[in-house]
């Protein structure tokens, strides 16, 4: 039962980010990004990791998702598919960037996977993760803020009033 | 682990109840909304449906309103995306209805052997999962703006995504000084943390370990159901909203997602801040009075009690938010912003690191 639900979810998760790629119009296009955060999250359910899954689902399909769809509203009025892309020649580097993707990817599965089987999954799962980041996981942690910090200045300076 | 029959009819009827228990709810909620305006505005109210004659204060309008909706003309406008169009009200209750999965409704229930725990779903982030399925609520609205292929549905759905996400962030902070101070995320132990006494006397319920929070919590939950006064959403004097093109029972779930966020909104603030299924002096053997007096009870009878003030309390936090629905005017939606960011956002900040640094002078958690 167990593989059913991974095989239905995964098509899932898979479908959505093919329609996210594949569909034209921006806010379908979003919607499925939606479906697919939605669906890796229940994958995390499935491991029993209960924080990230319900993280995952509040922070970017919650909050940032619906931030998304908030500036393809503004920016993007009507249902009129946008028109012919303006950077079309961009597209050549999809396809090295998109192999050299699959390529660390399939690295880091082959490499975390070759060790004695996956590592039993934490009794509390928020525990486990908070001691992890401000022990092992602190300097990253930090850094990570520090680079919302700067985000969130660049924003400030780009929204500011104009004099004149 | 194999799962029999009982399992699953035990897993069948928590469910059931937690979906009894808003569903009906929020159906009656039309009803309240009504009669209590008309009390408060000093009318008599929907009185008229009646059954045989029988009219037992217009409690029959719900089901009249539901026959009216369902036989009401289903309109799809020519330019929709059909397919958004029709998604979106389901959207919109779903999140409504999976979002009280998590809140307790009581302790547990010892019968034949079992531990049975009255909450639908046992989950040690349940706070976390109700705010997760709070914010995913606003899709419906946002779709429903956007298929509707009409300038005011989308300017619904903007109000509706830029209101979402300032009270999100209000409610986020502001229940983190209440997962300090019981020290988890999972509601069923932070209501358990509530039961104990402080100094001896005082059952110590959130809304006096967290008053501000709680304060903040209950303005962003407001918020967060696009009620008035926070329904610029809707703004039905101006925009008419994200549901304007919709008819007959879509239009009819919209309008159950508020009710059902609504009680959402009112059993997570009982869970956080009153106590949840607590009676004061009441534990598992029966009440023990500060005083000295104790009363013995039946564990079935102690349950029924926490069940009963855990209703009692959702519905009175409910006619506390109609209260306030049919009390204050509607907010412009630059105040409405303005009020998420730079007034609940930041104090809920303050609120955070004011608990941070009692539980550091108190040593541990008191």
């Amino acid at each position: 039962m167990g593989v059913v639900a991974f095989v239905v979810i995964a098509g899932i998760a898979v479908g959505s980010a093919l329609g996210l790629v594949a569909k034209r119009n921006p806010i379908h296009a979003a919607l499925f990004l939606v479906v697919n955060l939605g669906a890796v999250a229940v994958l995390y359910l499935t491991l029993g990791a209960q924080f990230l899954a319900v993280a995952q689902v509040a922070v970017y399909a919650g909050a940032i998702m619906v931030l998304f769809l908030f500036a393809i509203f503004v920016l993007i009025p009507g249902k009129e598919e946008t028109g012919p892309d303006p950077r079309r020649s961009y597209r050549i580097v999809a396809l090295p960037v998109g192999a050299a993707l699959l390529a660390l990817l399939a690295a880091v599965v082959v490499v975390g996977t070759r060790g004695a089987g996956s590592p039993a999954p934490a009794p509390d799962g928020v525990e486990s993760i908070a001691r992890l980041l401000f022990t092992d996981y602190l300097f990253p942690f930090e850094v990570t803020s520090v680079l919302l910090l700067a985000a969130m200045v660049g924003v400030m300076l780009l929204a500011r009033r104009r004099e004149g | 682990m194999t799962a029999t029959l009982a399992d699953f009819g035990i897993a069948f009827g928590r469910v059931a109840f937690v979906m009894m228990f808003i569903l009906n709810l929020g159906g009656l909620l039309t009803w309240v909304e009504r009669k209590q305006s008309a009390i408060m505005q000093d009318r008599i109210g929907a009185n008229r449906a009646s059954i045989f004659g029988l009219r037992i204060m217009g409690l029959f309008h719900p089901l009249a309103d539901a026959i009216k909706m369902l036989t009401k003309e289903d309109f799809l406008p020519a330019r929709a995306d059909r397919f958004l169009f029709k998604l979106a009200p389901f959207v919109s209750v779903f999140f409504g209805l999976v979002a009280f999965a998590s809140i307790p409704f009581g302790d547990t229930l010892r019968v034949g052997g079992r531990t049975i725990p009255l909450q639908a779903v046992t989950l040690n982030v349940g706070i976390l999962y109700v705010f997760a399925m709070l914010s995913l609520g606003v899709y419906g609205v946002m779709m429903a703006g956007w298929a509707s292929a009409n300038n005011y549905a989308l300017l619904g759905g903007q109000r509706a995504a830029a209101l979402m996400i300032s009270a999100e962030i209000a409610i986020g902070a502001s229940i983190m000084g209440v997962v300090m101070w019981y020290g988890s995320l999972s509601l069923q132990d932070i209501v358990r943390a509530q039961g104990s006494l402080l100094f001896g006397w005082i059952p110590k319920w959130g809304i006096l370990t967290q008053p501000l929070a709680f304060i903040l919590f209950l303005t962003a939950g407001i918020a967060a159901t696009k009620r008035i006064p926070f329904d610029m959403p809707e703004g039905e004097s101006e925009i008419i909203g994200y549901f304007v093109e919709y008819s007959g029972m879509k239009f009819g779930m919209f309008a159950m997602a508020d009710f059902l966020e609504t009680v959402v909104i009112a059993g997570l603030t009982t869970s956080l801040f009153l106590g949840g299924w607590q009676v004061p002096y009441l534990y598992e053997a029966g009440f023990r009075f500060p005083w000295g007096g104790t009363l013995g009870l039946p564990h079935l009878l102690v349950v029924l009690l926490q069940v009963g003030a855990f209703s009692l309390k959702v519905v009175v936090m409910i006619f506390l938010m109609m209260l306030i629905r049919w009390t204050l005017p509607r907010f412009r939606y630059d105040q409405a912003m303005r009020l998420g960011w730079l007034g609940l956002f930041p104090l809920a900040i303050l609120n955070i690191v004011l608990t941070g640094a009692v539980l550091l002078a108190w040593g541990s958690h008191p």
